[in-house]
């Protein structure tokens, strides 16, 4: 593939998405610390809710990304898909360890440690450690085809653990509990964490058209330097 | 040759299915996080003195804490069968009667279970305090509980 299939980008959007992320940011963290009280039985911990549970749907919207982006990239091969691929991968690492970082500082006061190896907690280990790896197998290939295609098929067998996450707390005995819903949450607390859902949303794409705007210089002078070793080989 | 790749990809994400479906279902029956009490007592014999969780709740009024001696007893229940805990150190501050709690230790002969590690079980309700109602600061007794140790 030629760089000129890369496309470029229209200055000055980024900053206007930037821009709304962060007021809607704003408004949800002033929504989850001012707007609505603590819960009765926590206290104040609990509003730790509003960004755990956020950082945990970013996590795995990113990873969702990676499986389409992967799926697509081996049937049609066009790089862009593996960029955008490579892109959300890493967004959701850093959220997937967000997630375990809150969710421990959230288990210390309220079960009494900060870890233990319940299904939730190890599934979402495991995940973090496969986007790891989808990211190391990524650095050990130099031919840039054969990592796209690599790292397809990990984004694509991976994804099998995204959904287990999620349903361990309903399949297995845990520790953590299960999801809250409207039902067994009060509706001042949906709508805050609502918003916060949405703030991280926009979070994700935002931080999703930076990285890959990256990823495609990234490429470019991979392959500007990859033509230059072949003139200079010859 | 596209057509290949699709079926390549069709086929993948097929087997992906198989595996989430096979691996899941086979773990659904194997993991086990806690045995219950009625589980632990069915077993007896067979797990006196192995490193195990129990889950349950706490029953009420059966909560004996002595604060100079650092023992915690209590019963755990799950509706069905009721087993005695024996603990050190002072629970999580969300620790209370009727609560869903995971204790980590083993099952003595004596009928037991001796606890080194209680976890509190909370679930997914949340809501405002009531009048008159104060939510425990639970940050500030963790804080000072560790202060005091």
């Amino acid at each position: 593939m030629t760089t000129t299939e890369l496309p470029r980008f229209k200055r000055g959007r980024a900053p206007l998405l930037g821009l709304v992320t962060l007021i809607i940011l704003v408004a949800g963290a002033m929504a989850g610390l001012l707007a609505v009280p603590a819960d009765a039985l926590q206290g104040e911990v609990q509003r730790l809710m509003y960004v755990h549970v956020p950082a945990a749907w970013l996590a795995m919207l990113a990873f969702f990304v990676v499986f389409v982006m992967s799926v697509l990239y081996l049937i049609q091969r066009d790089p862009r898909w593996d960029l955008i691929a490579v892109s959300s991968a890493e967004i959701g690492i850093v959220f997937t360890a967000l997630t375990l970082v809150l969710g421990s500082l959230w288990g210390k006061p309220t079960w009494g440690v900060w870890w233990t190896w319940d299904p939730r907690l190890t599934t979402t280990a495991i995940m973090l450690m496969i986007y790891v790896g989808y990211l190391v197998v990524r650095s050990f290939a130099e031919d840039p085809e054969k990592r796209a295609r690599w790292s397809a098929i990990i984004g694509i067998v991976g994804f099998v653990d995204v959904p287990i996450v999620y349903l361990s707390v309903l399949w297995w005995r845990t520790l953590h509990q299960p999801p809250s819903s409207p039902r067994s949450m009060a509706g001042e607390f949906v709508y805050v964490l609502l918003l916060n859902v949405a703030a991280f949303t926009f979070l994700y794409a935002y931080l999703m058209v930076r990285r890959y705007r990256l990823a495609v210089a990234e490429r470019q002078l991979e392959e500007l330097r990859l033509s230059r070793e072949d003139r200079g080989g010859r | 040759m596209n057509r290949r790749k699709m079926w390549i990809g069709l086929g993948l994400v097929a087997i992906v299915g198989a595996v989430v479906l096979l691996v899941a279902g086979g773990l659904r029956e194997n993991v086990v996080y806690f045995l219950t009490p009625t589980e632990l007592e069915a077993k007896g014999a067979e797990v006196y003195g192995a490193p195990l969780r129990l889950g349950g709740q706490v029953k009420p009024e059966s909560v004996d804490w002595n604060a100079e001696s650092g023992r915690l007893l209590f019963v755990i229940t799950d509706g069905e069968t009721e087993l005695p805990v024996e603990s050190s150190g002072a629970p999580p501050a969300m620790f209370s009667e009727g609560m869903g709690v995971v204790v980590e230790g083993s099952y003595r002969e004596d009928g037991v279970f001796r606890s080194h590690n209680v976890m509190v079980k909370h679930s997914n309700e949340y809501r405002p305090p009531e009048e008159g109602e104060h939510p425990k600061e639970i940050y500030r007794s963790l804080v000072d509980d560790e202060a005091g140790r």
